[in-house]
């Protein structure tokens, strides 16, 4: 029975990791005969993939940023107020998941176009807005559970109560008791979503701005190693902030807090 | 004059009126205890002093201010929580310090203070602790620490025992009395334990159904419940029917005896008394002139008290007797003599 459970875990890994294997391989493979990181050396000295990257990296931040502003409080305020809304909201959070995004970035264009009310898409600043909303939108499923789940954790409503009986308002309660509370639950959703950020294809390119997806597709059309190089660097990223959850939450001095 | 006032007080939820005219004035300084049993609408009436529940009708006045209307921020009321509510993100000295730095009280002001609260709770030591390092007495008096660092007008405590087990709460309780009385704060203590709002109140409010039946001393309470409620709530009772022969003269009869009793009773021709365990003795007593016949049917040993039940008058009368290691508990089914004093029955309303 242990035989099987490890030769049924170990086929379903080999499945998984071998085209991972033979994609590092060939990135490494860019000197005939030797294995070499010219395809990285390559790509990191590519002016246009600093540039996308820090693009992205900043939108990334961005989006956390405005997420965490966005979700925090509304997941909050459902917890404490409002239980009865609390399926309406999840539902609507959940919409990205199954609302392609790219019909979200093309009702984004037609509702923000030059000859709307609010044109964004006419300057870079608007498009740039419009793309960290689309991204927050993206990110939406993934860190309202995060923090929806760390706030599960807590009693929110008596440690609510017991600040408020000391004194302290809504920005205190939320800005020093809720939020780090909920810290490590807020950080896994941050690095969900910068991982979701830094590959996404779809919104940047079609706001045509200068992020890291379109950079790695337009790779990925005209060179042979320098894409695969491009693909394991994003693994990298997105395991990195995988890992850095796992991190995250052994670090919490207070994981053992009382609820 | 009261310090605090609460008139007419009425809260309701959809169309269920959980707390129903509900009038308490309470002096500074002293410690007043809602008792009654789950779902009477102690708690409710907490959370409306406290400003986490609106009244429906009514008004909360504390030292002459009216404080109805006021966000619970606004109030300057220390709560202490049965979940202990402390910040489980912040040491015990933040903890306790938290309520001073929303003041915006001087870094130096907030250590003294801190420090002070902890030696009033015995925890000098615990200030860099988190409190899920503490056991769960220590993480109750550092929630009374917090909740007094920042002087408030009155001090909530909803059932703050609770949670904790026998011993601690034993002691706990004692603590929080003696501190109460040192820092002379008005309190208002929520409990459904009638041993712990006897023993730590100035007065006892007993509630049931969302009304006030009685607020007395806890000597009173006992000793002179106002209604068959709190009679049957607070402490243990036994009930018998007596016959009434002269209602004005509170003259009646348990069985073939008859007795007079300390006031006139209800016109009718049986009135119902009751007995705490502790005003029957087994055997003939000094002061208790009034021996009744009955048959021992159950014997419980206590460690220093043996209760026992007999069959009297057609009713089951409990009484404590001391134990005496020379003298055994009679055996279940001999007949016994048992004697009481009149003055000690307690006229039941009908």
């Amino acid at each position: 029975m242990k035989a099987l459970a490890w030769f049924s875990f170990l086929f379903g890994a080999t499945f998984f990791i071998l085209p991972l294997i033979g994609m590092a391989e060939f990135s490494l493979s860019m000197l005939r005969g030797v294995y070499s990181f010219e395809a990285y050396r390559v790509v990191l000295r590519d002016p246009a993939f600093q540039a996308t990257f820090l693009y992205s990296v900043m939108m990334a931040l961005g989006t956390i940023v405005l997420g965490i502003g966005l979700v925090v409080p509304t997941a909050y305020w459902v917890r404490l107020r409002l239980p009865q809304a609390r399926p309406l909201i999840e539902f609507i959070t959940l919409l990205p998941l199954v609302i392609p995004a790219i019909v979200i970035v093309y009702g984004y264009i037609r509702m923000f176009n030059t000859s709307s009310i609010l044109p964004l898409t006419g300057s870079v600043t608007g498009t740039n807005i419009l793309l960290l909303f689309g991204y927050t939108t993206l990110a939406l499923p993934y860190m309202y559970r995060a923090v929806d789940t760390g706030l599960r954790t807590i009693d929110v409503g008596t440690l609510t109560e017991a600040a408020q009986s000391l004194g302290a308002g809504w920005v205190t309660i939320l800005g020093r008791l809720i939020l780090p509370n909920v810290l490590t639950a807020v950080l896994s959703g941050a690095f969900l979503t910068f991982a979701i950020v830094i590959g996404e294809f779809t919104m940047a390119a079609l706001l045509n701005r200068p992020a890291f997806g379109p950079y790695m597709q337009l790779m990925g059309a005209n060179r042979a190693y320098e894409p695969a190089a491009l693909a394991v660097i994003a693994f990298g990223i997105t395991w990195a902030c995988m890992g850095l959850i796992s991190v995250v939450g052994r670090l919490s001095k207070h994981t053992r807090a009382a609820r | 004059m009261a310090f605090l006032t609460i008139s007419h007080l009425v809260k309701d939820f959809g169309s269920l009126r959980v707390v129903k005219d509900f009038n308490l004035d309470i002096a500074k300084g002293e410690f007043v205890s809602l008792l009654g049993p789950s779902g009477c609408g102690k708690t409710t009436v907490l959370r409306m002093v406290a400003g986490f529940e609106a009244p429906s009708l009514g008004s909360i006045t504390i030292d002459g201010q009216d404080v109805t209307a006021l966000r619970p921020n606004q109030r300057n009321i220390g709560m202490v929580f049965q979940a202990y509510a402390l910040f489980p993100n912040l040491t015990v000295a933040q903890n306790v310090g938290f309520g001073l730095k929303v003041a915006g009280m001087a870094a130096a002001e907030q250590k003294a203070r801190v420090s002070e609260m902890l030696d009033l709770i015995g925890l000098p030591e615990k200030g860099p602790s988190y409190p899920f390092q503490l056991s769960g007495g220590q993480q109750q008096r550092v929630a009374l620490a917090r909740a007094l660092a920042v002087k408030p007008r009155v001090l909530l405590l909803d059932e703050p025992l609770s949670a904790l087990d026998a011993k601690i709460r034993v002691s706990l309780r004692t603590e929080i009395r003696e501190i109460q009385k040192r820092l002379g704060i008005t309190t208002i203590f929520v409990t459904h334990d009638q041993e712990e709002a006897l023993s730590m109140s100035d007065r006892v409010v007993v509630m049931n159904g969302g009304v006030a039946e009685q607020v007395a001393t806890p000597f009173d309470i006992y000793n002179r419940p106002a209604t068959r409620f709190v009679a049957n709530f607070v402490g243990a009772l036994s009930t018998l029917q007596a016959r009434v022969i002269d209602a004005g003269a509170g003259r009646v009869a348990l069985g073939e005896v008859e007795m007079t009793l300390s006031g006139p009773v209800p016109p009718g021709p049986s009135v119902t008394v009751a007995l705490r365990p502790e005003a029957a003795h087994l055997g003939r007593g000094n002061g208790r002139e009034t021996v009744l016949q009955g048959v021992i049917r159950d014997v419980n040993f206590m460690g220093s008290v043996i209760r026992i039940k007999a069959d009297v008058a057609g009713a089951t009368l409990s009484m404590d007797t001391f134990n005496r290691p020379d003298t055994p508990p009679p055996p279940i089914g001999s007949q016994a003599e048992i004697s009481l004093a009149a003055r000690d029955l307690i006229i039941l309303e009908p």
